[in-house]
């Protein structure tokens, strides 16, 4: 087996508080993991250092077996790890057309090309239209990204991510704040991402994280409580206790 | 037509010229036969417009807000006039160029201060290096001319061919010719991938890096550029009126360039060329009516654009081109529709 994404004994700390304490996780090539927690575990934490936002105060974070732990934020993405934020990071002004367009181009290296205008690339084309069809973003391709209802602006920020090709994604929250309407759209489209691709799931919805994840660790205070295979999770004693102690999950 | 070549269409539509564009360069064109008695003032306009055109590039596109970008004017202006002055460089395109390139290494080398921090470091950090610059030219003034400024300044012919006239038209045509061609440089390059990329950064840099955007790179490259549009202005001022004293350096030349861009707008480029016909044109409206208080009604005007805002403001002031354009080509008038604030 091969792991795509892992953490070696990672510390971060905000002044006196230990948000992330000696967490180690390894996340499989092509697994379908989730990261869940209650409130305040420091799960977004977790995925600011590993996309290098934040950087930890010791341990290590390897990607594909490559230590990445020092890499700026952008430099990860080239190597194949992208994420989405939990509350949509879009650009206001632009459109999904040239939000997807300049994510295409970034991958292909055309980024800082400064003489080719926009859309004269058939190749960067081809991509653009095939994610705006997959998103349904098609129809608003050239609406500001603000004037988007939610649930579109929701699907244009996990296609940002998707159009970086990653290898490695991680999803942050993906169905926050979606109304009800519109969740079917992002649960069909995080169902459908191709196997090759190796997800970590962050959610609140137990619905979500039970359909969806093959593997699953908790995070108590920052550090792990346990992992395992969904079932075993749900069944865990300890887990009941501290997080879903007041409901009960039916696998 | 398939989803990809419309996507392809779609993604050229800003970067296809309008037909309100065209017009818009017939017309100032047309002003250089119109008005044969006032190409000093439209010499003016246009070197004006260039400057603003070279703060909207890192203002409107890359978000960076800048206090002290006669630096790079002044740089310019005094490279020009030195090497007219001393003889170094005769041909006054090529010394233009060198001039620009001066601004520029300039801009690059500061461009490392300026990227770092927020709006209000930023606006610090420029006004700080425009006011050094001002200092270090006074303090030498065995090679700037201290407040006397450079005098003598004889330009020889451009290219060797055309003279500069004491009515100012050779001047004129021949700032008009560099507006146009950098205007088209800057053209290319907000239509381009990297352009674009500025504008993602100016929206959100947090998810600029996240989709693998080098943004410090990308602002240094632009506020490089810029610095080399205001390096050619400021040569353009010295070549046309024959002089280069302190003033170049003047924190009023750092803040009138945002004037002119609040009133013509940012982030589509002719912003700052609407914005400095607009603004001398009230100026010299003013004066001529209060020569003593017409910054009190250019400051009236300005608080006026700001609370009734430019968006509407245009649609009001365009409202008859547009509807004669509708008529005309049966599309939408695109003299001028900004889309994002100042």
């Amino acid at each position: 087996m091969t792991i795509a994404l892992e953490t070696q004994n990672l510390e971060k700390t905000f002044g006196g508080l230990r948000v992330t304490r000696d967490l180690s996780l390894k996340i499989e090539q092509g697994a379908r993991h989730a990261l869940i927690g209650p409130n305040g575990a420091g799960k977004t934490t977790v995925i600011n250092q590993l996309t290098g936002v934040l950087k930890p105060n010791s341990g290590r974070i390897l990607l594909e077996g490559q230590d990445i732990t020092d890499l700026p934020v952008h430099k990860r993405v080239l190597r194949g790890l992208s994420r989405t934020f939990q509350i949509n990071q879009l650009y206001p002004d632009l459109t999904p057309l040239e939000t997807i367009g300049l994510a295409v181009s970034e991958r292909l290296g055309h980024g800082g090309d400064w003489w080719r205008r926009m859309g004269t690339r058939n190749d960067v084309n081809d991509e653009i239209a095939d994610l705006l069809n997959r998103f349904h973003l098609l129809d608003v391709m050239n609406e500001q990204t603000v004037t988007l209802p939610y649930g579109k602006q929701r699907l244009l920020e996990i296609a940002v991510a998707i159009a970086g090709k990653p290898r490695v994604l991680l999803l942050d929250e993906p169905a926050a704040g979606v109304p009800e309407s519109e969740r079917h759209d992002i649960l069909a489209v995080v169902g459908a991402l191709p196997r090759e691709v190796t997800v970590l799931l962050i959610e609140h919805d137990m619905d979500l994280v039970f359909s969806f994840a093959d593997r699953i660790s908790v995070l108590v205070s920052g550090a792990l409580l346990t992992e395992g295979p969904p079932g075993q999770v749900a069944r865990d004693p300890q887990v009941k206790a501290v997080y879903l102690g007041e409901e009960a999950v039916n696998v | 037509m398939n989803a990809s070549s419309d996507v392809g269409y779609h993604a050229q539509r800003q970067s296809r010229w309008h037909y309100g564009e065209v017009a818009f360069w017939l017309i100032v064109l047309a002003c250089g036969f119109a008005f044969p008695t006032r190409y000093l003032i439209m010499t003016d306009i246009l070197r004006l417009a260039l400057f603003a055109m070279s703060l909207d590039l890192i203002l409107g596109y890359a978000g960076i807000v800048s206090l002290g970008h006669a630096a790079f004017f002044g740089v310019g202006a005094y490279a020009a006039g030195l090497l007219a002055l001393h003889g170094i460089i005769n041909e006054p395109v090529l010394a233009l160029v060198v001039a620009g390139l001066a601004a520029m290494v300039l801009g690059f080398a500061t461009s490392f201060l300026v990227i770092r921090g927020v709006d209000l470091t930023r606006l610090m950090v420029t006004l700080g290096i425009a006011l050094l610059l001002e200092a270090l030219a006074e303090r030498f003034s065995n090679i700037t001319g201290g407040t006397d400024g450079l005098q003598g300044i004889e330009m020889q012919p451009i290219f060797g061919q055309i003279p500069f006239d004491m009515f100012g038209k050779a001047g004129f045509f021949y700032s008009l010719a560099v507006l146009f061609l950098l205007f088209l440089l800057a053209r290319r390059v907000v239509h381009s991938p990297f352009g674009l990329s500025l504008r993602a950064i100016k929206n959100n840099p947090l998810r600029a890096a996240a989709i693998g955007i080098p943004v410090n790179r990308r602002l240094i490259a632009i506020y490089t550029l810029a610095a080399f549009y205001a390096g050619i202005a400021g040569a353009l001022f010295t070549q046309t009126t024959a002089i280069a004293s302190l003033d170049v350096f003047a924190f009023e030349r750092s803040a009138d360039l945002m004037l002119v861009l609040v009133i013509g707008g940012t982030g589509y480029l002719y912003g700052g060329l609407i914005g400095a016909v607009i603004f001398r044109m009230l100026q010299e409206l003013f004066s001529t009516i209060t020569p003593q208080y017409w910054q009190f009604w250019i400051g009236l005007v300005l608080v006026v654009i700001v609370l009734v805002g430019r968006q509407r403001l245009h649609r009001w002031v365009l409202y008859v081109p547009n509807l004669v354009i509708k008529q005309v080509a049966g599309r939408r008038a695109i003299v001028a529709v900004p889309e994002s604030d100042a």
